[in-house]
C-alpha cells in the first residue's frame, strides 16, 4: 500500500487538477458520510456547468470589479525592500478588497452559486471571524439568510467581528464542543448542513473540505494569481522569481500559487503558523510538522497525535489556527513544486510592526507571517530579483491583540 | 460465512429482527466497556456496534460527541478498542462486533496493521462513517481477505445510482440512516422509512438495518416491522451520560433499555407470525 506516499516522479504540471473525483495525487477526495453525498453531487454538477459558463463568469467578474473593488493593486514596497537589502518586494494588496481581505473573492463566488441553485439560506464556519464577516456581507448583498458557526472561544476573542456579523444581519451560533475553535465550528456547520441540506448552501471559507470545495474555492481565489501575472507583465515586464503567501487552510496561497504552478521558474513559498516554535506542539503547521490523514472530508496533512486524534493548535493569528490544510498544498509539497516554511508568532508580530512603520500598511497577523518570511528570503537574494507577497488582509482586526501585547488598552 | 451473515440467517429462521446497540468504547471509562457488551448480549443484542472515539465526530449529534469526549479523556485509542474486542471474544464467540467510527484513527494505524489486528481480535465488520465506497475501493479487498465486512450507510437522499453501488460493494448489512441529520436527532417517521426501504430493496440484497431517531422500545418495535434490524445509539449513550459516575448503574440502565427493546420487537414479531 502506498497510501501515505506520493511518488516523486516527474509531475506534469500542465495536467489540470484535481481529477474527476477531486484527488490531487493521494490528497483531497470526498471523505464524507452518505448523508452529504447527494448535496455534494448537486454542488459539483452545478459548478461543472457554471465554471465555464460565460454568463456566470461575467456576473462573477462584475461583482469582483464593482463590489469587491478589483483589481487589487500590485505595490512595490520600496522602503521594505531597502531595509532587507536584497530582492525587490512587491505586495499584492488583497487587504484593499471590500471587507479587508481575500476572503470575499470566494464568498462572492459561492453566494452566486447559491443563487443559481435557488438556495435561500447560507451557512459558514469562521475562526477569527473574517470569513464569517465576508459571508454575512455577501448574504446581505444577495438577500440570503445567513448563519455563522464560530467556536465559543473565538466568539469571546473576536467580539468586534461577532458584532459586525450581527450588524450585517447574520446569526452567530456559538459552538461549545471539542476545542471550541475553528475546526469545531466546521464540524458543527457540517452537522447543520446535513440536517438542512434542501434549502441551505454551505459557504466553506478555505480551499479544504470535500470535493468540489477545494477546487471551487481555488478557482474563485485564482483571480489573485492571474491579476498578479498581468500586473507583473505591465509593471515589471517579467514574472517574479518567487511568490510568498501565508497558509492556514491555504485559500489565499492557492489563489496566488495556482496560476503559477505550470511555471516552474517561479518559486512558491507557503508560510505556516510556527506559533511558539516548531520544536513543540504549540503551532499550526501541518505541512511542516504533521502527517497525512483524513479530516473534514479530505485527505491532507494534519496535526494529529499517534492515535489519529486531531490536536489543538496555536497561533497568534486566529485565521491560521487550523490543524489541517487544503489538499492541493499537500500535493504541491509532496511533488516538490512549492516549499512550505513557518514563521513564529514573534516573527509575525515583528513583521507587522515593520510593515506598518516602513510602508504605512498595517497587515493582518496572518499576512504578517508571509511578510516575515519574505523579508528573510529577500535578504538572501540579489537586488535584481523580485518577490511578490500576497498581503491577504488588513490588520485593523488585530489592533486589539497587538495593543494587549504592548500593554495598551485600545 | 461471516458471523454477521450467520446472525441474520439465524434470525430469519427464528422470525426475529436484529437488535443492534451502539456504545462508544471507553465511555464512561475503559473498564466498563467489555462488561457492558456482555450485558447487552444478555439483554438480547445480536450485533454490537462499538464506537471508536474520535476528536471530530462530524456526523454525530451532541450525545455521541460527548461520549467521544468522555472516552478520549481516558485516552482510549483504536488499539485499546481492539483490545476490548479481544477480551470480549474470550467468552463470547457468537455475537458479531462491528467497529464504527471515523477514518483518521484507522489511517493513523495504517490499513495493513488494522485489518490484521481487527481480524485477530475478532472484529466482524467495520463501518467508517466518512469512508464512502469510491474512496474505499483501494483498500476494500484487504478488508475482504481479512474477513471483515465493510458496512455502508444509505440515506433518504441517496440516489438510485448510489443505492446500486452500495448494493454491490456493501457486505454484512446496510445501515439505513432514517432521517436528514446527525445521530440523536428527532424521532423517526416509520412510514417514510418503509417507502425508502422498498426503494432500496430493489438493489440491495444485504439485510437492511435502520438507525437514527429510535428512542424507545415502542419505536424499536415499529421500525423492526419494516426492516431486518434496529440500530440504537444515542438513546443508550444518553443513559451512560446520566450515570457516567456510576458505571455499574450505567450498565444496568443501558441493558435495561436494550432488553425492553428486545421484548417489544419479539412481541411484535410473534404477533405478526
Amino acid at each position: 500500500m502506498s497510501i501515505n506516499t506520493t511518488e516523486k516522479q516527474a509531475t506534469d504540471f500542465n495536467v489540470e487538477m484535481p481529477d474527476a473525483n477531486g484527488h490531487f495525487g493521494i490528497f483531497g477526495g470526498r471523505f464524507v458520510s452518505e448523508t452529504l453525498t447527494a448535496a455534494l453531487d448537486e454542488l459539483q454538477e452545478t459548478y461543472e456547468k457554471l465554471r465555464n459558463d460565460p454568463e456566470f463568469q461575467a456576473e462573477f467578474d462584475k461583482e469582483l470589479a464593482h463590489y469587491v473593488g478589483r483589481p487589487s493593486p500590485l505595490y512595490f514596497a520600496e522602503r521594505l525592500t531597502e531595509e532587507c537589502g536584497g530582492a525587490k518586494i512587491y505586495l499584492k494588496r488583497e487587504d484593499l478588497n471590500h471587507t479587508g481581505a481575500h476572503k470575499v473573492n470566494n464568498t462572492i463566488g459561492q453566494a452566486l452559486l447559491a443563487k443559481f441553485m435557488g438556495k435561500k439560506k447560507v451557512i459558514a464556519e469562521t475562526g477569527a471571524g473574517q470569513h464569517g464577516v465576508a459571508s454575512a456581507t455577501v448574504a446581505a448583498r444577495f438577500g440570503l439568510e445567513c448563519k455563522v458557526f464560530m467556536g465559543s472561544t473565538d466568539v469571546e476573542r473576536q467580539k468586534l467581528n461577532v458584532y459586525r456579523m450581527k450588524l450585517l444581519g447574520a446569526e452567530v451560533e456559538s459552538v461549545t464542543c471539542g476545542t471550541k475553535t475553528l475546526k469545531d465550528a466546521m464540524n458543527e456547520a457540517m452537522r447543520h448542513w446535513v440536517t438542512n441540506v434542501d434549502d441551505t448552501f454551505y459557504i466553506i471559507g478555505t480551499a479544504a473540505g470535500p470535493h468540489p470545495y477545494p477546487m471551487l474555492v481555488r478557482d474563485f481565489q485564482s483571480i489573485i494569481g492571474r491579476e498578479t501575472q498581468r500586473q507583473c507583465d505591465e509593471q515589471i515586464g517579467r514574472q517574479p522569481d518567487a511568490v510568498v503567501a501565508c497558509v492556514g487552510g491555504g485559500s489565499n496561497a492557492i489563489g496566488m500559487f495556482h496560476p503559477y504552478i505550470k511555471y516552474p521558474e517561479v518559486e512558491m513559498y507557503g508560510v505556516e503558523a510556527g506559533g511558539l516554535g516548531l520544536q513543540g506542539d504549540d503551532h499550526a503547521a501541518p505541512l511542516s510538522k504533521g502527517k497525512p490523514g483524513v479530516l473534514h472530508g479530505n485527505r491532507t496533512y494534519l496535526m494529529e497525535d499517534e492515535n489519529g486524534q486531531i490536536m489543538g493548535t496555536h497561533s497568534v493569528s486566529a485565521g491560521l489556527d487550523y490543524p489541517g490544510v487544503g489538499p492541493e498544498h499537500s500535493w504541491l509539497k509532496d511533488v516538490g513544486r512549492a516549499k512550505y516554511v513557518a514563521a513564529t508568532d514573534d516573527e509575525a508580530i515583528a513583521a507587522f510592526h515593520k510593515l506598518t512603520r516602513l510602508e504605512g500598511i498595517m497587515p493582518a497577523l496572518e499576512s504578517s507571517h508571509a511578510i516575515a518570511y519574505a523579508m528573510k528570503l529577500a535578504a538572501t537574494m540579489d537586488k535584481d530579483k523580485v518577490i511578490v507577497v500576497n498581503l491577504s488582509g488588513r490588520g485593523d482586526k488585530d489592533i486589539h491583540t497587538i495593543a494587549e501585547m504592548d500593554g495598551v488598552t485600545a | 460465512m461471516s458471523r454477521i451473515t450467520k446472525t441474520f440467517e439465524r434470525l430469519a429462521e427464528e422470525g426475529k429482527k436484529a437488535l443492534i446497540p451502539y456504545i462508544t468504547a471507553g465511555d464512561p471509562d475503559k473498564a466498563t466497556t467489555v462488561p457492558m457488551m456482555h450485558a447487552l448480549v444478555e439483554a438480547g443484542a445480536d450485533v454490537i456496534e462499538l464506537g471508536v472515539p474520535f476528536s471530530d465526530p462530524m456526523a454525530d449529534g451532541p450525545t455521541i460527541q460527548l461520549a467521544c469526549e468522555r472516552s478520549l479523556k481516558h485516552g482510549t485509542s483504536l488499539r485499546d478498542v481492539l483490545g476490548m474486542v479481544a477480551e470480549f471474544r474470550k467468552t463470547d464467540k457468537d455475537t458479531a462486533v462491528v467497529l464504527m467510527g471515523y477514518l483518521n484513527p484507522l489511517e493513523a494505524m495504517g490499513y495493513p496493521e488494522f485489518v490484521e489486528q481487527a481480524s485477530a481480535a475478532g472484529v466482524d465488520g467495520v463501518l467508517v462513517v466518512d469512508m464512502p465506497p469510491e474512496e474505499a475501493r483501494s483498500v476494500d479487498s484487504m478488508f475482504e481477505e481479512a474477513g471483515l465486512d465493510f458496512i455502508y450507510l444509505l440515506a433518504p437522499t441517496s440516489t438510485e445510482k448510489r443505492i446500486k453501488t452500495i448494493g454491490e460493494v456493501g457486505r454484512g448489512y446496510v445501515y439505513y440512516v432514517s432521517l436528514r441529520g446527525v445521530t440523536g436527532s428527532a424521532a423517526i417517521d416509520v412510514d417514510d422509512v418503509e417507502r425508502n426501504l422498498d426503494r432500496i430493496r430493489q438493489h440491495v440484497n444485504a439485510p437492511l438495518c435502520v438507525g437514527f431517531g429510535i428512542q424507545n422500545a415502542e419505536a424499536a418495535a415499529r421500525v423492526s416491522e419494516v426492516c431486518d434490524g434496529v440500530i440504537v445509539g444515542s438513546a443508550l449513550v444518553s443513559r451512560i451520560a446520566d450515570q457516567a459516575d456510576s458505571p455499574a448503574q450505567a450498565i444496568k440502565d443501558v441493558s435495561g433499555l436494550a432488553g425492553s427493546m428486545r421484548e417489544a420487537m419479539d412481541a411484535n414479531a410473534a404477533a405478526e407470525a
